[in-house]
């Protein structure tokens, strides 16, 4: 199973064009919900206008090659590590969601474009990577939204209370895990038998529901989050800091240790 | 003056949630990131401001002043045990202060909550806060406003 390109298999029954199609019909509704986001909500506006008067506090011009380094370094370390969450359960969460949607949706990219086809020869390795993606992303998902949700870890709400916030994290998870049976019940061969069908169609709802809920869901954070964080380093850079104090003059262990507690003390 | 939050800093972890001693830094059920959900009850503690990991938080001026630019600041440095303050005043002068942790550990003095039982989903639902009533030193029921004696007109 894990080394079958279950798109070569579905072909036989739909044609490639039409999975093609889909593909970039769902990224059409990426880009249309996450712009009809910008207009609605003015984010974009307010944060550029927010850096600029940022930048008039600025205490020191930098020049293309500091602001390249420190693009360059929040890419690598802050977006590519999702250093703002800290040490702990939800980074390693966030980062298995986060890496495991990237691997499920780049090999899914390639296998309908490229091998979609049943004449085609897929590497094993594509299927392997869309298969390991789906199940890091449903590790991930679920450990966030089972246990560490901040509504269910800090606020004592029941995990199994869904509110708007959920549609992305369910969204993502459910279509993982729909991807993952209906793969599995393809690979078994079961000829005509409904199994596979019911569950290529939750995974094709899912989908629908991910991408084309931009507007409504959480979805839109993975392109504003990486552009606040490259902001907020350019600022600690230039010196306006978001007139925040400078880090204090003190050696780095000094404090009587008194360290963060989980915030888990309703 | 009351609290806000800056949605893009906001990573949802939960940590003003827990310190807020008027209970009203919430988690927004769209967004899943903390919102001041009552700002009229906010009292200017700056316990969230100062918990925040990553100063997402910050405290919003009178409307007579803040649109001239003031602003005040806070970083927590744990390893370091140190806690600073920017006071940016309305004519543009800027003053640092630089001040030692006095925060104690959770729950390990009074009162001492760690040792305390969990509350249910009843407990965390009733008006009547955590330890209350003898958290207040009393056994007696807390007395109460009945919602009939309200002025005619004003909904709560």
């Amino acid at each position: 199973m894990i080394s079958n390109n279950p798109f070569s298999t579905l072909s036989e029954i739909v044609p490639p064009i039409a999975m093609q199609s889909f593909l970039i019909t769902m990224i059409a509704l990426v880009v249309i919900g996450t712009l009809i986001d910008i207009i609605h909500k003015k984010n974009v506006k307010y944060f550029f206008a927010n850096a600029k008067k940022a930048k008039k506090s600025a205490t020191k011009e930098l020049g293309t090659g500091e602001r390249v380094s420190v693009i360059a370094r929040t890419v690598l370390y802050d977006i590519g590590t999702t250093a703002e969450l800290g040490a702990g359960k939800r980074r390693i969460a966030h980062l298995l969601g986060m890496y495991g949607t990237i691997l499920f949706w780049l090999s899914s990219a390639v296998m309908i474009i490229c091998y979609a086809s049943s004449s085609s020869v897929t590497p094993s390795v594509w299927p392997i990577i869309w298969h390991v993606g789906a199940i890091m992303t449903v590790l991930g998902g679920c450990w966030f939204w089972f246990f560490l949700r901040v509504d269910v870890y800090s606020e004592a709400q029941p995990w199994y209370r869904i509110i708007k916030a959920d549609l992305f994290v369910l969204a993502l998870i459910t279509t993982s895990l729909f991807g993952l049976i209906w793969s599995f019940l393809q690979s078994l061969n079961l000829n005509d038998r409904w199994d596979d069908k019911v569950f290529l169609i939750l995974y094709i709802v899912s989908n629908l529901v991910l991408f084309g809920g931009v507007y409504w869901s959480k979805f839109a954070h993975m392109f504003y989050k990486p552009g606040a964080a490259i902001q907020k380093n350019l600022a600690e850079a230039d010196g306006s800091r978001d007139n925040l104090p400078p880090k204090a003059d003190a050696p780095e262990k000094f404090g009587l240790g008194i360290k963060r507690e989980a915030p888990k003390h309703y | 003056m009351s609290t806000f939050v800056y949605m893009t800093r906001c990573d949802g972890c939960g940590h003003c949630v827990d310190i807020c001693p008027s209970d009203i830094m919430h988690i927004d059920e769209t967004i899943r990131r903390a919102v001041n959900i009552e700002p009229n009850f906010c009292w200017e503690c700056y316990s969230c401001v100062k918990a925040c990991p990553n100063h997402a938080i910050d405290v919003r001026g009178y409307a007579d002043f803040a649109p001239m630019g003031h602003s005040v600041r806070v970083r927590r440095e744990e390893e370091k045990g140190t806690i600073s303050w920017k006071i940016k005043f309305r004519n543009g002068t800027t003053k640092d202060f630089v001040s030692p942790i006095t925060t104690k550990p959770w729950g390990k003095f009074i009162p001492k909550l760690a040792e305390g039982d969990k509350p249910n989903q009843n407990e965390i639902k009733s008006q009547i806060l955590y330890n209350e009533p003898e958290g207040l030193n009393t056994k007696k029921e807390l007395p109460s406003v009945p919602k009939d004696s309200f002025k005619k007109g004003v909904y709560y």
